[in-house]
């Protein structure tokens, strides 16, 4: 039961209660639903220009819900128990936090660490080898992956289809009646574009509404010179692949970005993950192989494993001092962001339990 | 006299079932209708799924369990060299073998004309890959009729598939699985990826022609021959590659594939 949320369970609670408030309180004029609050896509300031094409999908206060309605819900898998937010856990800026691959359905173990779900309008590919390069289509990996939510597409559309509670929201979120997957994807695209986090400490600081400590001030200058090239704010990625020389298992090796391009010059590459929140999203790499930010300093502390497609910055050597790992690691925790982890648009409908 | 009724009544019969006596073209507003015919074959014969045995140019028995391919980007060309090129919004065709319905394609609104080659893709091109799934209906949807012929994790469409088994396959189950699609996309500029769309460009045999008016019906019958997806440039071995998706040497039967159609005859009706 682990994971389990329907639609059902999520109103029969609330609606009973309802009946029975007002069933008891006849004299009440009425109950007046909670105003639905309006929802848009901001850009933060100092922030680019989205790459999802906000134009052709604009976010609506209806299609929003619609789209969160289906990310918490577990009709997307083969036997309703898993969601997309059983691997992307609001608390953990929506990853598998402590795991380092998540299991999906039955159980069964990926072999990548769950990235985060945050500023994917500015994200230019997907997945840690990028293999896909619209925001739309990103769902269907995960709902047709047989270790994650082991379901078809077609599959879940039917299931959509038959939904009533579903055909209502489709109706209300794109104004006429139908369940189709471009409408589903639509609608994920748009919950999941307003994951949008911009105001850590970090971000505080940089607007001048907050002070940091000596030690913090010294991982920002630290990091602006050692890992602000492939890590660039504000984004704190900058959409590339690379190899960071963390070091090949020796049985099934992941390839990386090479599955997609089949490039040589692409082994072992992987994309440069975003830090934003970094301190929330533990484990680290594609595979979730370091616990901790020390281990993650540790590795970029000339713990490469040289291959040919090694980075270059880590071919001549690149250390950290112990110092310089503290302040580093006191820096990235200002990147934080507590509003974007406890936003209550974004927090689970009633009736959703979260799974382990 | 009742022999020359008898001989007249039997030309004029001839002559209105095979409208060969065209006349030629004088509205240039005139549009017909064409139908595409995509008959699935296995070398000389007709493709039987799962239960017929086959052999490959490598001497490989083997079985078919899966023969599905997209086509796209239909142009039609005179023998003046006058091309028309169907809209491309509804130029694409999944064909799969275990649903008959994919093999007749109508297309309406063709310029009249007497045509004598046709060109299209194999497989679907690098922009519509990357296009608004809002433009990617029916034949494309990657959920709905395009299902099983699209990597989600590897965003692109399967551009043909063939699967079966083998006692030669080096599989654990003695399976074989042949998915080749790879459209050469790019990111930030850099180097294409395998491209594995190819165009044909096919002539009607015997000096034949589809003829377009607009009173009249144009079939063009198609074969298309699944074992050549093993047989051609390289003759592909089950037992050294039993699976090939998105490798290099897909590249290899997308080569082949080239060669797997041929346009049987032309139905002028």
């Amino acid at each position: 039961m682990r994971h389990r949320y329907r639609w059902g369970s999520g109103i029969v609670l609330p609606l009973l209660s309802f009946l029975i408030l007002t069933a008891c309180s006849k004299n009440n004029t009425e109950t007046k639903p909670e105003p639905a609050k309006n929802i848009s896509f901001v850009k933060p300031a100092g922030f680019p220009e989205p790459a999802y094409r906000l134009a052709d999908n604009p976010v609506t206060t209806d299609g929003f819900a619609l789209g969160k309605v289906l990310f918490y819900d577990g009709l997307l898998s083969r036997d309703g128990t898993i969601s997309c937010a059983s691997c992307h856990i609001q608390a953990n800026a929506f990853t598998h936090h402590g795991h380092d691959v998540s299991h999906g359905i039955d159980d069964r173990l990926g072999t990548r660490n769950s990235p985060p779900i945050q500023n994917m309008a500015w994200s230019t590919t997907f997945f840690w080898d990028g293999g896909v390069h619209d925001l739309d289509l990103q769902p269907i990996a995960p709902i047709e992956n047989p270790v994650e939510m082991d379901d078809k597409m077609n599959n879940v559309i039917g299931k959509l289809q038959r939904n009533t509670r579903y055909q209502q929201l489709f109706e209300k979120a794109f104004g006429s009646p139908g369940i189709n997957s471009t409408r589903t994807l639509k609608a994920l695209s748009q919950f999941m574009v307003m994951l949008v986090s911009a105001d850590s400490r970090y971000d505080r600081f940089m607007a001048g509404k907050e002070t940091f400590s000596e030690e913090e001030k010294k991982g920002l200058a630290l990091f602006e010179q050692r890992c602000a090239s492939c890590h660039q704010p504000p984004l704190f990625t900058d959409n590339s692949f690379r190899n960071n020389g963390v070091a090949p298992r020796p049985f099934g090796t992941d390839s990386g970005r090479y599955k997609i391009t089949l490039l040589d010059e692409d082994l072992y590459k992987f994309k440069v993950p975003s830090l934003r929140n970094v301190a929330l999203t533990a484990p680290y790499m594609h595979d979730g192989r370091f616990g901790s930010l020390e281990s993650v300093m540790n590795h970029y502390d000339n713990g490469f494993y040289a291959t040919a497609t090694l980075d270059p910055l880590f071919k001549n050597g690149f250390s950290l001092g112990d110092n310089d790992k503290k302040a580093l690691i006191a820096f990235l925790k200002t990147l934080s962001d507590k509003g974007f982890i406890t936003d209550e648009r974004f927090a689970p409908p009633p009736g959703f339990v979260q799974g382990d | 006299m009742k022999q020359n009724i008898l001989l007249f009544s039997l030309i004029a019969v001839l002559a209105s079932c095979s409208k060969d006596s065209t006349t030629p073209v004088t509205d240039p507003n005139e549009k017909g209708v064409v139908v595409l015919e995509f008959d699935n074959r296995a070398g000389t014969d007709d493709l039987i799924l799962n239960n017929q045995q086959y052999r490959n140019a490598a001497g490989e028995q083997l079985t078919i369990s899966a023969f599905n391919y997209y086509v796209s980007n239909f142009r039609f060309i005179t023998a003046t060299g006058k091309v028309y090129t169907v809209p491309q919004d509804s130029s694409y065709f999944l064909i799969r073998e275990d649903v008959k319905s994919t093999a007749f394609r109508t297309l309406y609104n063709v310029p009249a004309g007497d045509y004598t080659q046709v060109k299209f893709m194999i497989g679907v091109d690098s922009a519509r890959n990357v296009m608004d799934i809002k433009k990617r209906p029916g034949d494309l949807d990657p959920a709905e009729g395009g299902y099983g012929m699209y990597w989600s994790w590897n965003s692109g469409y399967i551009f043909a598939k063939l699967e079966g088994s083998s006692p030669a396959s080096t599989d654990a189950q003695k399976q074989f699985r042949y998915h080749i699609g790879l459209y050469g996309g790019t990111f930030n500029n850099g180097p294409r990826t395998l491209n594995n769309t190819r165009e044909v460009t096919l002539t009607i045999p015997n000096n034949g022609k589809a003829i377009v008016r607009r009173d009249r019906k144009a079939q063009i019958h198609f074969f298309a021959d699944a074992l050549k997806m093993l047989n051609g440039t390289t003759n592909v071995s089950i037992a050294a590659n039993p699976d090939v998706m998105v490798s290099p040497f897909s590249a290899k039967i997308a080569d082949n594939y080239t060669q797997m159609f041929n346009i049987d005859h032309v139905h002028n009706e």
